[in-house]
């Protein structure tokens, strides 16, 4: 018996396993990193010659020298403070209309209506199949003269266009946590439905909160077409319009917008991150 | 050593008084959905400071009877009340039950601590209060070193733990669980059955604790109630239940029970050739057709070459050996003392007694093929 274990010992010891390993994945792997980077590089430049020759053209004259002065001569524009301000305030206003009335809609089909889940998945993805133009003449037409004064109209149209994100966002995160068990934990303890949205539902969302956000906040600095039939000047409206007048500071706006963009969403998902990690070294775990 | 293994709990921790739990009534409750009665005409009775278990079969509308006194299931017929009081319109979270679930249901956004702090938080306690109460409750279930942990970074074990301090912290007039240990291991759930029950015992809190496992509920609980399609079947302590089984279905579901077609003589049965009483008064009623049904320890085996019965099968299961043992067409378990069952083979011919005083009967399934064990 005992002269048994080291042989076994020694049988697992031969190196049987590189050669297993070794042989056919091996030979696999260069060949998927060549294509893995093949399709990368085609994917890097599919997306990166318009942005490369979108900010060259911010930085030239008409001349087509280098310059600064398209990105120099942005603030001192007519209109611009305005409708870059404009469309800052119509993005916040989105994301709180649509937070507000999504996450306890999202939170209440999941709890109460889970066969509903489905109508709403549907209902959530029309925006995306119905043309912004008929949305946006059906709004004009039935909306009441005071709310097509004020450019929040277009807020609320937004937050119809930001449903399908939104919803997918906050209900892949519902899905990912117990919320019957949680929401019933919380009741057992004592807590009224507001307390166990505001201390347990929305802390246990916040990943899903934060895209949604994201998403709402990129597709409202972008939106041109219902901006443009509401007559609202918004950011991507006056690009459009100054495009006529200039198009190296235009082209200079989009491209600061898409950078400010990109760095409003990184300082979003940092502060997200940096939350997680102090928790994390609160409990002593890096 | 955890702070309940010590000694007396601290009286600021809760109220340390026996009997100072809740008196829990339900009354013929029913519930249905769809097709399926869940609950029908479930009733039970518990004092206060009792731990009681509800055990059946999956269906058998346990759960569903748990629910319904956390006010979590609406009712479609009954009367649940505590200490007299009718809950019919008292919401879930003024009920003060404290519940401990059977998936992990510690709030991933909070650490143990403020776990523990969250029902009392919930009650307006001041901070520093409800930040001390959480520590002694987490010193109790032995997890003082772990209150700065989040759940993901606890085990199984603790958590259930961290969760039974939860609902404990609210000093709950009836503390409800339902299936804690069943997603634990087998050796995490033992420690915690044993946590669990010396701490409701020092607690005297009323206690309703749902599962499937009968040996959990044989061993925690003051009484047992046997439930089987939403109704009560039976409610006893376990050593009745066991001995006294009062229907066929607690007898077959709690323990082991071997099925044996007797026929009847006057009053009494014959079983093995062996006329022995029927337990009960009127067990026989209308009943024509009998099986008798056995535990493995009400009968006894002898090696005997001219017996009618053989050992098919043994299994050994410490100080005793359970054997199956072929009486014509009929399998009946036997437990044998293990130094005895040593020496019997398989296939050694045995004669086979009931030594029982006397025998449950139950009307005859002919379909129902004795399994060996």
């Amino acid at each position: 018996m005992a002269s048994m274990i080291p042989e076994i010992a020694i049988e697992e010891t031969q190196g049987d396993i590189p050669q297993l390993t070794g042989d056919p994945q091996s030979r696999r792997r260069p060949r998927l990193r060549y294509w893995r980077g093949v399709v990368l590089f085609l994917a890097g430049v599919y997306f990166l010659i318009p942005l490369y020759a979108g900010l060259r053209f911010s930085f030239q004259n008409d001349a087509g020298q280098f310059s600064f002065y398209a990105v120099e001569a942005i603030p001192s524009q007519t209109g611009f403070t305005a409708a870059f301000f404009l469309s800052l305030r119509l993005a916040a206003v989105t994301t709180v209309l649509t937070m507000v009335l999504m996450v306890p809609t999202a939170t209440y089909v999941h709890l109460k209506l889970p066969k509903m889940r489905r109508v709403l998945d549907f209902v959530t993805i029309l925006p995306i199949v119905i043309p912004p133009i008929v949305l946006i003449l059906g709004i004009l037409d039935a909306a009441p003269r005071w709310l097509k004064a004020s450019p929040y109209l277009l807020s609320l149209v937004y937050v119809i266009l930001a449903l399908p994100f939104v919803y997918r966002s906050l209900d892949s995160g519902l899905t990912a946590i117990d919320l019957k068990t949680l929401v019933e934990a919380s009741r057992s303890l004592g807590g009224r439905w507001i307390s166990t949205l505001w201390h347990v539902i929305l802390p246990n969302l916040r990943a899903a909160m934060l895209s949604a956000t994201v998403l709402t906040i990129a597709l409202v600095l972008g939106e041109f077409t219902m901006a443009s039939l509401d007559l609202w000047t918004t950011l991507p409206v006056w690009i459009y319009q100054f495009s006529q007048l200039d198009a190296h500071i235009a082209t200079a706006v989009s491209m600061l917008s898409l950078i400010g963009t990109w760095v409003l969403l990184t300082v979003i998902v940092s502060v997200d991150r940096s939350q997680s990690r102090r928790t994390r070294r609160r409990t002593g775990i890096l | 050593m955890t702070a309940f293994e010590q000694g007396p709990l601290r009286s600021s921790t809760l109220h340390d008084a026996r009997g100072v739990g809740a008196r829990v009534d339900l009354d013929r409750l029913a519930r249905v959905f769809g097709q399926t009665r869940a609950l029908d005409g479930f009733s039970i009775s518990i004092e206060p400071g009792e731990f009681v278990a509800l055990l059946g079969p999956s269906g058998c509308g346990k759960t569903t009877a748990l629910r319904v006194l956390a006010g979590f299931e609406r009712l479609d017929g009954g009367r649940v009340s505590v200490d007299g009081q009718d809950l019919a319109n008292v919401s879930a979270q003024k009920r003060d039950m404290g519940m401990v679930f059977q998936s992990y249901s510690l709030f991933p956004n909070m650490n143990a601590l403020n776990n523990v702090a969250y029902g009392l938080r919930m009650r307006r306690q001041r901070s520093h209060q409800r930040k001390k109460k959480a520590a002694e409750l987490l010193e109790l279930v032995g997890l003082a070193d772990q209150s700065s942990k989040y759940p993901h970074q606890m085990s199984g074990g603790q958590q259930q733990r961290v969760a039974l301090a939860r609902a404990l912290a609210i000093e709950p007039r009836v503390l409800l669980l339902d299936e804690p240990l069943s997603a634990l291991d087998a050796k995490v759930r033992a420690e915690l059955r044993d946590q669990i029950r010396s701490l409701q015992q020092r607690l005297s809190i009323t206690t309703v604790f749902v599962t499937h496992d009968q040996e959990e509920a044989l061993s925690m609980a003051d009484r047992v109630c046997v439930m089987s399609r939403g109704h009560n079947e039976q409610t006893a302590t376990p050593s009745v239940l066991y001995a006294r089984p009062a229907t066929p279905f607690v007898a077959e579901f709690v323990g082991v029970s071997s099925r044996v077609p007797v026929e009847r003589a006057g009053n009494e049965v014959i079983v093995f050739g062996q006329q022995c009483p029927v337990r009960g008064v009127d067990a026989f009623g209308m009943l024509e057709a009998i099986d008798a049904l056995l535990r493995p320890e009400d009968i006894s085996i002898e090696v005997n070459p001219a017996g009618k019965g053989f050992v098919t099968h043994r299994s050994f299961l410490g100080a005793t050996t359970r054997m199956v043992v072929q009486v014509g067409e009929i399998s009946v378990r036997v437990d044998v003392r293990s130094e005895v069952a040593a020496d019997i083979e398989l296939g050694t011919h045995v004669e086979v007694k009931v030594i029982s005083r006397d025998v449950l009967i139950a009307p005859r399934q002919l379909d129902k093929v004795p399994v060996p064990v």
